[in-house]
């Protein structure tokens, strides 16, 4: 069992917001200068244990206090309280090019970061070429960096971070810069860091990244930890705040245009009636309910109850079926079948049907949504329903098809080829 | 699991927990302070480097710049001082300054050394904040690589300054060349002392590089660069005088005059120069271990700070 990198033990901080800066400012204020303060606690409590070779991803809205920890945890910024114990090397990554000059040419620049970053003279002679090879700017590299497209700052600033050696590295919004070609290229890197059992602490944005790379997720929220463990499970738990978020926004846009027309200014914060998906049912073949299994190649049908405080009129209803990382692989609603729908003023239930599903071995959720004509989605019911699909296990993917496999020419015999596919046919149902 | 790893987590497992918070003892603290800078002395050697190179990277005559400051003020001050107002000897004025030219640059470089430290080491963390709030390195490094930087500024001055003295034919020869090394090091221990205090202050209140910026220039005028010690000594006694040399800067400077200044009489310098030189150094060293003390304390919230 990997020993602990990272022990974190009731590590809170807090930024005190002063709201002068000068001398003059501080004399005039002396004394009164509490009036001036405003405090704000970026992290309460945190307790964190992060086990060598795991990657975890931090997440969780603006200001939520995911940079902070990761500061914290690189000893940039001093806890208020508690303590953090690492072990290992250590190399945060919280901004490309950090210390870059612009007046320094690339090759210059190159062993600047790399020493900033922890690697000795020696060790930067030994990666200076592959760095250069990885970043692709050899033609570059003894411009000032000044005159660098930021494709390529952000390459050449990459291609040093990844050549660090570190046991530990910590992560901000950076994994994947450039074009796609450089992109890919920077994924396969960090693939091999997990697989030379380094550990990898990443703040993101970006959740399908995250649940693509990490093992583990933690989900902050103004400074406490909401939910700690298994990505996709943290994941959803955060994709459900967002989702209520959303909401909120959308309730509280619609109460001030309503209120804007009768000329009156209503609280946003007013009780009022919600629109709202109230229930996804899937059927398939015999099996109907919020969970149902089936084989690829079955019809299946998704009905969806909606219920209304206002009259809902000029309106579209939506499903989506994602995979279990949250990805979508399939998505219609009724502006895409081209169906108007009638006016609904309290409840109703609606049916799609998806004749002969093709959906690949795996978990499924499904979505469903109600947006206006404008587009604004007013409700969007998560992961509403479970879709699983089973089959002979021949495939991978999200998409099914029933395969089958022949030798066309085996390149040595000269005679006719030998089918050795025939009659072997793979079927799941 | 492949064997990379598993070296991995048996390398990390042998490795002890270590706190991100620096131990806040005095002397533990000065140690493990000390041991992080010096893990990280190519990473100092780089940003002085840096520092010189950035600075006249995109200017015809680049690094000559650095020179042209002292030489224009040595032209300024040996015209309106030497010429104009008499400081100089010449036959018919026997009370004046012998080799003027050499007198005033001995102390000029000095000073121009110290002036670089003090004025540049100031902004020196508030100018790194992009380094300071994205990656953990000792923070010392930053004004430290100001040093570095001065230092070679520093070296192309004092060769400038040996050359006119052979020039002149007034090599310095002797024991005249104890005094330059124990001044020098005066100089940079506590210019050193007090760019790490300034640029951890400066981090909180912004106002002091412009407030350094003036003590340094007037400081100038209370060292006797332009001026001969002699000029003063009448003029001062007691508490005065004592005040007088008790300025690091006065030692530093009397003690380049000393070795360069092979012109000058000995009653230009007061007496016991070489004693208390010394004593300033073990003075600047007290000083400039506190320094790092204070600075230690300070910086842990530059990250929030800048």
């Amino acid at each position: 069992m990997p020993v602990n990198v990272i022990e974190i033990r009731g590590l809170s901080k807090r930024f005190v917001i002063r709201k002068e800066k000068s001398l003059k400012e501080r004399l005039v204020n002396f004394g009164r200068s509490n009036l001036h303060k405003d405090d704000f606690w970026a992290l309460r409590d945190i307790d964190l244990d992060i086990a060598a070779g795991s990657t975890i991803g931090l997440v969780g809205p603006n200001g939520s206090g995911k940079s902070t920890l990761l500061k914290m945890i690189g000893g940039i910024l001093q806890p208020t309280s508690g303590v953090v114990r690492t072990r290992g090397r250590l190399a945060a990554l919280l901004e490309l090019g950090a210390g870059f000059h612009p007046d320094l040419t690339g090759r210059e620049n190159v062993y600047l970061n790399a020493s900033i970053l922890g690697l000795t003279r020696q060790q930067t002679d030994l990666y200076f070429d592959a760095i250069v090879d990885f970043s692709g700017i050899e033609r570059f590299i003894d411009t000032q960096v000044k005159f660098y497209s930021s494709g390529m700052y952000v390459r050449l600033a990459f291609a040093v971070a990844v050549h660090v050696d570190p046991d530990v590295l910590l992560v901000d919004e950076v994994l994947a810069v450039g074009d796609e070609p450089f992109q890919r290229k920077c994924m396969d890197r960090i693939r091999s860091f997990q697989h030379e059992g380094r550990t990898i602490v990443l703040v993101s944005h970006s959740l399908d990244q995250v649940a693509m790379l990490c093992d583990r997720a933690v989900v902050l929220d103004a400074g406490v930890v909401k939910a700690d463990g298994d990505t996709i499970d943290a994941l959803r738990v955060l994709r459900d705040e967002f989702e209520a978020t959303r909401r909120d926004d959308v309730e509280r846009a619609l109460s001030v245009t309503e209120s804007g027309d009768e000329g009156t200014v209503a609280s946003p914060w007013e009780a009022r009636p919600r629109t709202e998906v109230t229930a996804v049912t899937v059927t398939t073949g015999d099996s109907e309910g919020t969970d149902a299994t089936f084989a690829p190649g079955t019809d299946v049908s998704v009905a969806v109850d909606v219920t209304t405080g206002s009259p809902l009129e000029d309106w579209f209803l939506g499903i989506a079926v994602n995979d279990h990382l949250g990805q979508p692989v399939y998505g219609t609603n009724t502006r895409l079948l081209g169906v108007a729908l009638p006016r609904v003023t309290e409840h109703a239930r609606f049916r799609f049907y998806l004749p002969s599903l093709m959906l690949g071995e795996g978990d499924y959720t499904v979505d469903a949504a109600v947006s206006l004509a404008t587009g604004l989605e007013v409700h969007r019911a998560v992961a509403a329903a479970r879709l699983v699909s089973r089959t002979m296990g021949h495939s991978v993917g999200p998409v099914h098809a029933e395969a089958e496999f022949t030798v066309v020419s085996d390149g040595v015999s000269s005679g006719p080829s030998v089918e050795t596919g025939a009659g072997r046919r793979a079927t799941t149902r | 699991m492949n064997d990379t790893s598993t070296d991995r987590y048996a390398h990390l497992a042998v490795l002890p927990m270590r706190e991100t918070l620096p131990p806040a003892g005095l002397l533990r603290g000065t140690w493990r302070s000390v041991r992080d800078i010096a893990a990280h002395r190519e990473l100092l050697f780089l940003l002085s480097r840096r520092e010189l190179k950035a600075r006249y990277k995109d200017s015809v005559l680049g690094f000559f710049w650095s020179l042209a400051r002292p030489l224009a003020m040595l032209l300024v001050y040996y015209v309106a001082l030497g010429k104009f107002l008499g400081a100089e000897q010449v036959p018919g004025r026997p009370d004046g300054i012998p080799q003027y030219a050499i007198f005033i640059f001995s102390g000029l470089t000095a000073w121009q050394l110290f002036a670089d430290i003090v004025n540049l080491g100031t902004g020196s963390a508030v100018a790194n904040a992009g380094l300071i709030k994205k990656v953990y390195v000792p923070r010392e490094i930053y004004p430290l690589s100001v040093v570095g930087s001065a230092l070679v500024n520093f070296a192309f001055q004092l060769a400038i300054l040996v050359v006119a003295t052979a020039a002149l034919g007034a090599f310095p020869t002797g024991t005249r060349w104890f005094y330059f090394p124990l001044a020098l090091l005066v100089l940079v221990v506590f210019a050193t002392a007090l760019a790490l205090v300034l640029s951890a202050v400066n981090v909180y209140l912004r106002d002091i590089q412009y407030l350094v910026e003036i003590a340094v220039m007037v400081l100038f005028w209370a060292s006797p660069i332009v001026y001969s010690w002699s000029l003063v000594e009448p003029k001062v006694d007691g508490i005065l005088e004592r005040l007088y040399l008790s300025n690091p800067m006065t030692m530093v400077v009397l003690g380049f005059q000393r070795t360069f200044w092979v012109a000058g009489p000995t009653a230009a310098y007061p007496p016991n120069l070489g004693r208390d030189l010394g004593l300033t150094l073990a003075i600047s060293l007290v000083l400039l271990w506190l320094a790092q003390r204070v600075f230690a304390r300070l910086q842990g919230n530059f990250a929030q700070e800048l």
